[in-house]
């Protein structure tokens, strides 16, 4: 993969991770045209496009889309689970997650980002790893450990199976 | 901070059961709404849960720029911000960790939104070695997206990097890894590439820190491959394909595969362990691989990336292997037919997309004809799917199938459903591959019906296409011309449907055929006059037909519907509206015209006199009015004709079109429709006529003077005076050099093929002709010369002529050679024949060559050591180091070192993967013994190659056809 934008219906870039090294200037290039090309396609259209000599994989979840660039000899399909992985990443961890999330924790979904893709290549693809390397991170920091199981159940949003399983993380 | 809310806005996935019907095969957009969600106009609301670590600071910002009411407003406010930042950094107060994580965080938010950011990398540097986490994270998040090849920061980073890898914390070293992928510059590669490999492959690493470090590996190889160095490790990393952890396994597939692309031989016992993988993962039931089964799919990443890996290699040439991947593509093709376990679209995406690999893998190997039928049966499936997507993707894997032997037939059976997709698809993208799908399964007999759909598609095709299905359209009609009238139809149609897309190499084009090919000149006239006839025609008609009215009018002149002044009249009603490149060719038109019909010379003479012609503002334009006028009063009839005689046909070449099509789609986008494929059909199409092959045979005659060959056929040439300026074809002559047989020439006309056999210092090669068009060649003969200074070194004669060389047929000749003492320079075979009322000529040069005369010598280790140190004298031995131009495999070189000439040596050189040889050569007056040895450097891609002989002149020849090959 050469790189992945996240953008909104109006335009807005909203996160981009770049694969190859390119100018400022070139990813600035890059995502405009791209987001207006994408942007100008109607909604029943194939989630494939050649684009230069790239291929494009994008798909829209809700006010957002997820566009990813990849090589020629690259799988499409496999490129749109990638996305919905990462959507579904994204989710888990932020608890029907919507485009606000993303805007306010940007820095989250770079860091979930990270552990799903690295290189542009499929790291770890199981749902469960993933988020347990973020979580494990998020629990390193013992002093607001409390305010967050506090606002973690304001959202309902659990995965650990009991208060033990948080200790023993913390204790690392 | 205000008030919690529990949702607000869209959810991007909804969840629960209530949608999860929607959120199946046709995905619809839920807005998820609650009673508190605020109106889309009113102030944004904060999230309320910040996870892990909240930073109010920074969520009031955020907050702040999202309720901006103009760009002014944002940056206004921004800049406020920066001014408070920096205030913050310069100031005297030494700032907490935590502060210069959110001023951090801000700044980087800052970036994001597009706004240039010029400090902060230093607070950025000094959070690296933090000691809370997100405090580092944050560090690293902003140099990865951020980063600035300032040296010293750089080394700054760096140090950072070293110790948290040396910290054994196995998050840290995910971060500092994590951040080396992202960044992936040369002066980390530097820094880093040797310790990675060994955290990748030592026994103690975490399994995330191995993914990690497998990835990281695999993206500095991507940015500085020099860097990364081969070694011992390589050989474990290959045996992380049988890691128990799915994860790791996933991660190093892709770096073995980035690693084999680049040297398939290190990495070759990848192809068993990823065939076994691969084979466990298809057998696997569902729920096997726990986590790692998405939507009922065993690991389809996984299940992806081993299929790609696999792609970087041969078919196994292990028959147990071999098999064991024959059964796992086949499994994979029949759960393609099973009933779907989940109606969900990710379900049915990810085992196509397994599919799709498979079919990849399946159309690489090209050697399974039941695969590629099958696989191209399931393509057959999915062009009719209800799912765009998958119609699109079938569409394309079926343009590499239709380039496949065996499976073209098949392909080519789905014609009427791509021709429909042309028709009915509502997305341009799709269109346009099902038109690239029509091009990649032309042939000869579905030309006439593909070229015709195209046209008409043409008419309402999408602008952004046009001008390539033009090129498409030239091309197919121009390669499967049966009949040349069709051809110059199809073009015609072509500029009055899309003149503005018919780039000027289309109707050069087609200019160069008419003029070629004297049966189709009269039915081009005709049907220019009558196609200017529209009131309203393409200035690139205007443009063909000036010039086909130019050179050939007279064919159509005696018809007093087109007579000279009637065509004259017809071309000069158009010349007012075109532009200036187009007048001035009309007016060359007009000149040709006055040689053509001297009754309307009185008339031409007049127009080019007209002030608007002599007084033309554009320099041409009146350069050319001035000095036709002037021609045509001076010259007289004889000069006339000669000045303005018809234009000599032009040399035969590649069509300019392919190579602006091949520019336009990249090099290897563009599917060979004439590469070896069509052999099958081709070569049938070619038996039918060897019945009438023609077997003429001149037995060499070792005492004549090899001078008669040429003289002889003087006499009979004597209007082949231009012979001499014929251009020596030697584009397939290197190619012969480790091979015998094969095709040397092929133009659109003719084929010439080659078949030889060597025994010592004597040669036969059998040259075939082929008759490639449907039309007769006369006078068909051809003949060998040979420069003064070869002619002394070997011996030749052949010299043949047929009346007739019947449409479609071949025929064969031999020819005789002797090697008389060592050469350099090669043999040039002449062919002049009539086409269409043209004399064509074609010089190719003959593959006759030094090492062909070589007898292979097998010796023991010993003997060749002993007559190496003979040879050792500095003339005799000549070395080249060069750059490998194919991909360094083994057996590929072995056998293109046996078909050079020499007998292979094995287990002489103590580095066996050397490649060492021996033979001798055989002329008549002498024998030359040879010792060969050639040395692959697969790391730089490098060879060098090394050749001992008793001759300097021989080593320097051997040694300049060798270096070539490889």
């Amino acid at each position: 993969m050469q790189f992945m934008l996240l953008f909104s219906r109006q335009g807005k870039l909203r996160l981009q991770k770049w694969y190859v090294p390119l100018s400022d200037k070139e990813r600035k290039k890059i995502s405009r045209d791209l987001v207006q090309t994408i942007l100008a396609r109607k909604p029943k259209m194939c989630s494939f496009l050649e684009w230069r000599d790239l291929k494009i994989v994008y798909k829209r979840y809700a006010s957002l889309y997820f566009c990813c660039a990849v090589e020629d000899q690259d799988n499409e399909l496999i490129t749109l689970e990638i996305i919905h992985r990462y959507v579904e990443l994204l989710d888990k961890y932020f608890g029907s997650v919507c485009e606000l999330d993303i805007i306010f924790n940007f820095e989250k979904a770079y860091f979930i980002l990270d552990e799903f893709l690295l290189g542009g290549e499929a790291q770890e693809t199981s749902k469960k790893n993933v988020l347990k390397a973020i979580e494990q991170a998020d629990l390193l920091i013992g002093c607001i450990f409390f305010t967050y199981l506090l606002e973690k159940s304001c959202k309902l949003f659990i995965h650990y199976k009991t208060a033990a399983d948080l200790l023993s993380v913390k204790q690392m | 901070m205000g008030p919690v809310h529990t949702v607000y806005g869209p959810a991007l996935l909804c969840a629960g059961a209530g949608c999860s019907q929607q959120f199946g095969a046709q995905p619809q957009w839920i807005w998820f709404l609650s009673s508190s969600y605020v109106g889309a106009h009113s102030t944004t609301l904060m999230p309320t849960v910040s996870k892990g670590d909240g930073m109010r600071g920074l969520a009031v910002f955020i907050s702040d720029i999202r309720n901006c009411k103009s760009k002014e407003a944002e940056i206004k406010r921004i800049n406020k911000e920066l001014a408070n930042i920096r205030s913050k950094f310069k100031g005297d107060k030494a700032l907490d960790g935590y502060s210069k994580k959110k001023y951090v965080c801000k700044l980087l938010f800052i970036f994001l939104l597009g706004h240039d950011i010029d400090f902060g990398h230093m607070e950025a540097v000094n959070l690296l070695s933090s000691n809370k986490y997100t405090e580092k994270q944050i560090g690293y998040l902003f140099i990865s997206v951020l980063v600035n090849s300032n040296s010293d920061l750089i080394r700054l980073i760096n140090n950072g990097i070293k110790n948290d890898l040396a910290s054994r914390n196995p998050t840290f070293m995910n971060l500092a890894l994590h951040c080396i992928a992202n960044v992936g510059s040369r002066e980390m590669a530097e820094a880093f590439a040797f310790e990675i490999p060994s955290i990748l492959v030592a026994g103690d690493t975490m399994d995330s820190v191995k993914q990690s470090a497998a990835l990281c590996l695999l993206r500095l190889n991507r940015t500085s491959p020099d860097l990364v160095p081969m070694g011992e490790w390589t050989a474990r990393v290959v045996h992380l394909l049988n890691d128990q952890h799915l994860g790791v396994v996933t991660a190093a597939t892709s770096l073995i595969t980035t690693l084999a692309q680049k040297s398939p031989d290190d990495f070759k016992t990848s192809i068993s362990l990823a065939v076994a993988r691969l084979s466990r993962i298809v057998t696997s039931a569902s729920i096997d691989l726990q986590d790692y089964t998405y939507y009922f799919v065993a690991a389809p990443w996984l299940s992806v990336k081993l299929l790609r890996l696999l792609q970087c290699y041969p078919p196994p040439e292990d028959a147990a292997l071999r098999s064991r991947l024959t059964e796992c593509l086949e499994t994979i093709l029949n759960k393609a037919q099973e009933p779907p376990k989940s109606k969900k679209v990710q379900h049915s995406n990810a085992k196509n997309a397994v599919l799709f690999e498979a079919i990849s893998l399946i159309i690489h190997h090209d050697s399974e004809p039941t695969l590629l039928v099958r696989a191209c049966n399931q393509l057959g499936q999915f062009l009719q799917h209800r799912e765009t997507n998958l119609r699109y993707l079938a569409l394309e894997s079926m343009c590499t199938l239709a380039s496949s032997e065996f499976s073209h037939e098949a392909v080519k059976t789905h014609i009427d459903t791509v021709i429909n997709a042309l028709k009915t698809e509502r997305d341009v993208s799709v269109r346009q591959r099902a038109v690239d799908l029509l091009y990649a399964m032309c042939d000869r007999s579905n030309a006439k019906q593909i070229v015709a759909e195209m046209l008409s598609y043409l008419e309402t095709a999408d602008y952004s296409i046009r001008e390539e299905i033009v090129l498409k359209v030239a091309i197919l009609a121009e390669k499967y011309a049966v009949d040349y009238t069709w051809y110059v139809d199809t073009i015609l149609n072509l500029i009055r449907v899309a003149g503005d897309y018919v780039s000027e190499e289309v109707w050069y084009r087609v200019i160069q055929i008419v003029i070629n090919r004297d049966d189709v000149q009269g039915y081009a006239a005709k049907t220019v006059f009558e196609a200017l006839q529209a009131p309203a025609c393409h200035e690139n008609l205007v443009k063909v037909g000036g010039y086909i009215l130019g050179e050939f009018g007279n064919l159509i002149a005696g018809d007093s519907r087109s007579s000279p002044l009637v065509q004259f009249s017809l071309l000069h009603s158009k010349f007012h509206l075109c532009s200036v490149p187009t007048r001035a060719l009309l007016l060359s038109a007009y000149i040709k015209f006055i040689n053509l019909f001297p009754e309307v010379k009185a008339t031409i003479q007049d127009v080019l006199r007209s002030d608007s012609q002599l007084r033309n503002a554009d320099v041409e334009l009146q350069q050319r009015a001035v000095e036709y006028l002037k021609l045509s009063c001076i010259a007289s009839t004889d000069i006339l004709a000669t000045v303005l005689e018809e234009m000599p046909p032009f040399p035969e070449r590649e069509s300019s079109i392919l190579a602006k099509l091949k520019r336009k789609k990249g090099p290897g986008k563009l599917p060979d429709i004439d590469e070896n494929r069509r052999n099958v059909n081709g070569s049938s199409e070619h038996s039918e006529n060897t019945d009438t092959t023609n077997k003429v045979s001149y037995v060499l005659n070792l005492n004549s003077s090899p001078s008669t060959g040429p003289s002889l056929l003087v006499d009979v040439f004597s209007d082949s005076s231009t012979s001499a300026s014929v251009d020596v074809s030697e584009d397939n002559f290197s190619r012969f050099v480790c091979k015998n047989n094969g095709v040397i020439y092929e133009n659109q006309l003719l084929q010439i093929g080659l078949k030889s056999e060597y025994r010592q210092n004597l040669g036969r090669i059998y040259v075939f002709y082929g008759n490639k068009t449907s039309t007769q060649f006369l006078s068909f003969s051809s003949f060998v010369t040979s420069s003064d200074i070869l002619k002394t070194h070997i011996l030749h004669c052949l010299i043949a002529s047929y009346p007739i060389i019947e449409g479609g047929a071949q025929v064969q000749q031999i020819l005789n050679i002797e090697c008389v003492s060592d050469f350099t320079d090669a043999p040039v075979l002449n062919i002049q024949f009539r086409y269409g009322g043209t004399l064509q000529n074609i010089a190719v040069k003959l593959p006759v060559m030094l090492n062909k005369f070589f007898q292979p010598t097998e010796m023991t280790s010993q003997d060749f050591f002993q007559r190496w140190k003979q040879l050792g004298a500095p003339q005799q031995e000549v070395q080249k180091i060069f750059k490998a131009q194919h991909p360094m495999d083994t057996d590929v070189t072995k056998a293109k070192i046996l078909g050079f000439g020499v007998a292979l040596l094995d287990g002489v050189d103590p580095n066996p993967a050397n490649f060492v040889g021996a033979g001798v050569i055989h002329t008549k007056s002498t024998q030359v013994g040879c010792l060969l040895r050639l040395e692959p450097n697969a790391q730089a891609q490098m060879y060098r190659l090394t050749l001992r002989t008793s001759r300097e002149s021989v080593s320097q020849r051997l040694c300049e056809l060798l270096g070539e090959q490889f």
